[in-house]
Parts: C-alpha cells; structure tokens; sequence
C-alpha cells in the first residue's frame, strides 16, 4: 500500500471502520513511513481533543421534567382526538369541561352581545372592531375558565407547543423578572384566523397578549384606548400585529409593552 | 378503552426507547444552532414530532431515530433563520491542496486547549460539523451517521476526512492564546 492509498483509508483506519485484511496493510505501511505515521498522530491528537467530555453538551437542569410534561399534556390531547388529530381534539378538549347545554348558552350570550355591540358605528374603523374583538376574547378568557390551553411559566415550554397549531412562531418572553409572571399560552380565534394569546399576570390583574402575522402592513407606533374599562394596546412590528389587553392601570400596561418590545 | 390503554402503552413506550437519548439530542441541537435556548425549543419540537411519529417506528436504534428528527428540525430552523450559514462554498481542489501542505508538527493540543476546539469546531459549516459530532462527539458508527445524516456510508468517510482536515487547518491558523 501506498501513501496516497493510505491516506485516503487513514480516517475509516482510525474508526475501526475498516476490514481486518485492510486495516492490516494500513498498518504495516505506518510502521515503514514516518510521513503517514505522524499525519496518523496528528488525527489522534484532535480526535482526543474532541473526545474531552468538555465538548459534551448535556441537557441543562430540568429540561427533562420540562419535556416530560409537554410529553404528557400532548400525550392527552391526541387521546381525546384519535392520535393524529391534534387541533381536533384541542377543540374539543377546550369546551369539554362544560355541559353541552351551557356552551350553548355561553355562545348564545356571545352571539348576543356581539349582536348589541357589533354593529359599526358611523365612522368606526377596522381597527375599533378588531378591539372590541380582543376585548371580548380577554372577557371570554376570564369567564370560561380557559385562560390557557398551555399553563407554564417557562417560554420554552408555551413556545413549543404553538408549534403545529399555528403557522407562524409567536415571540415568547417571561418577564417574571421585571413583574409581568407569564402564565401560559392560548389558541384563540380573532380577525378571521387563528392568533396566539400570551396570558401574564401583574399582581391580581391579567394581560392577554395577543399576536398574529400581519405580512406587509407597515411597522405602527403603539395606541392606547379603553373599551368597557379595560386598557387596550395596539401595534405593529417586523410583520406581526399586537394586541394588550387588562384591566391594569395605563401606566403598568405601557411597561410592560415596552418590556414585550425591547 | 382498548384503544386508550394501547395509546398509553405507546407514550410509556417512547418515554423508555426515546427519552434516554435526550442528552444526544440537546448535544447535536446544541452544536447545530450554538445556542442553548434554541436547542431546547428545537429539541421539545422533534420530541413532540416525534412522538407523533413513533407509531410508524418499528426499528431497534431509537437513539439514531431521534437524532434523525432533531437534525431535520434544526435544519428547518436553520434554513429559515441562518440561511446564509447554510450556503457555503467549496472549493474541493484548493482546499485538498492545502491540506496537504499542511505540516501536522504545527498542530499542538495542549490539555486546557478544549476552548480552543469548541471555537474551531463552531466555526465549520453545519455539514462538516455534524459529522465530527456525531462521530467523535456522540460516538455513532459510520452506518448510525448515514442513517441520521441521510447520505451513503462511502461519504460519511470522505466527509469526516474534509471535516478534519478543515477543523486542523482552523486550529493550526488559531495558535493558543497566551494567558
């Protein structure tokens, strides 16, 4: 064997990759050639050095307890639905601690007041409409008992699990640092699609965070306005739409936008 | 009731031949976007992928099943998120002329130095990168790396000598810092 034939075997020779008759020859040629046996030196040397448990990553603290609860919650999920049906069965999981009479009722209400308040005023805007639609949804979410489909104070879980359900990837911040607890996630259905809610909490009050995609609306400094006393956050950025909404006082609501910003 | 009992053996079954390789998948995530956070999320997503998929999975080496899944849902993140450092050029020819150039006297690796390789290791385009994970990192045999990296046994080989011979140059060219 050759130097040049050596070369070209001399990685599958160093991982036990090659048969017993090659490996054979590879070796008897390093024994003879000085060149080859230190280009053979020189790749064991990096590949100690790769070896260093120092290169290893292991998963940070928690992460598998973390994943074992996303596990389950999906687990459960698709065992309402039939395996694959995942949206399906969020759906129906949504609604199914309610007796089918009262989610009846309840959407009668909705559909009632949707009716008395629906109706555009001279002059309102889409935008009035969309913020009557957000302040419904953030009553709705406080009176179903279906603040979130996801509870989790860890972004790394709520994010995640948006995944599949929506087709874009909401920003997911906590700011439990700075005040603003994240409590979890929610699908919602607002302005004709699907729409992530982020849910926060400020001492008793709570922020739903509502985003969507907005593909080629310009970028919209934030406005502040108040619906059936609750304080209502608007703007646009890098293509998403954004909706705050609490019954928190202007000034906290304002902070935490920036936070939600920065 | 019958189906949901199965479906339950089923998530108990991937916990047992799935979750084990957890450390496997943040480690191969870990080094494909270089950043812890990422990887998590990323390893989350193609565990839940996963798990949607298990059903179908009927072979014996669920480490390099999963790896298979981590490794296309990063790549999908990469290619919307890093896309320009998925697109690297290569010129074989310079490259191997190099190569040969190459004094290996000059590569010296001192204990300590492991800053070092991290560095260098990080600076490789993904496709070289991932093969020196798998195989010296994770320690996966060249038949395990063709499977999760999906191209054939032949060049797995050609691909690690690239990958070695790029990872020395970048360490020969970054000499030890005086400290």
């Amino acid at each position: 064997m050759n130097c040049q034939e050596t070369r070209v075997l001399l990685h599958a020779f160093l991982d036990d990759e090659l048969d017993p008759v090659r490996s054979l020859s590879v070796q008897s040629h390093l024994d003879a050639c000085p060149d080859c046996a230190r280009e053979h030196a020189a790749q064991r040397s990096l590949r100690a050095a790769l070896r260093d448990e120092a290169l290893y990553f292991r998963s940070p603290e928690g992460f598998e307890s973390r994943v074992r609860a996303a596990l389950a919650s999906q687990g459960a999920i698709e065992r309402r639905a039939g395996w694959p049906s995942a949206v399906g069965a969020l759906l129906r999981m949504r609604w199914a601690w309610l007796p089918a009479g009262a989610a009846v009722a309840l959407l009668a209400v909705i559909v009632i007041t949707i009716g008395r308040f629906g109706t555009p005023a001279p002059g309102s805007t889409a935008d009035d409409l969309l913020g009557r639609e957000v302040v419904a949804s953030h009553v709705r979410s406080l009176m179903a008992n279906h603040l979130t489909d996801v509870p989790s104070s860890d972004q790394h879980t709520v994010k995640p699990w948006f995944n599949g359900r929506l087709d874009f990837s909401p920003p997911v911040k906590d700011l439990a640092g700075e005040g603003f607890a994240l409590m979890g996630g929610r699908l919602d259905y607002l302005a004709g699609r699907s729409v992530a809610a982020l849910v926060y909490q400020r001492r008793l009050h709570v922020i739903n965070l509502m985003i969507w995609p907005a593909p080629g609306e310009p970028d919209r400094p934030l406005t502040v306005g108040t619906r059936q006393g609750y304080h209502l956050l608007h703007w646009t950025r890098d293509g998403m739409s954004y909706w705050a909404v609490s019954d928190l006082n202007e000034d906290e609501m304002k902070q935490f936008v920036g936070l939600v910003q920065r | 009731m019958g189906a949901r009992a199965e479906q339950e053996r089923g998530v108990g079954r991937f916990e047992e031949s799935v979750l084990p390789h957890l450390d496997s998948a943040y480690n191969l995530a870990r080094w494909l976007t270089r950043n812890g956070h990422d990887a998590e999320d990323l390893v989350q997503e193609a565990l839940l992928r996963a798990l949607r998929a298990f059903q179908g999975f009927r072979g014996a080496d669920g480490r390099a099943w999963l790896l298979t899944i981590v490794r296309n849902t990063c790549y999908t993140w990469l290619r919307a998120n890093r896309q320009q450092e998925l697109t690297t050029e290569f010129d074989e020819e310079v490259h191997t002329l190099e190569s040969d150039v190459l004094n290996p006297e000059r590569l010296v690796l001192r204990e300590g130095d492991n800053a070092r390789v991290r560095q260098a290791l990080e600076e490789l385009p993904a496709e070289f990168r991932e093969v020196l994970v798998l195989r010296e990192i994770e320690g996966l045999s060249y038949k395990e790396i063709s499977t999760v990296v999906d191209i054939p046994v032949g060049t797995v080989m050609s691909r690690l000598a690239r990958a070695r011979g790029r990872l020395q140059r970048g360490l020969t060219a970054r000499p030890s810092e005086e400290r």
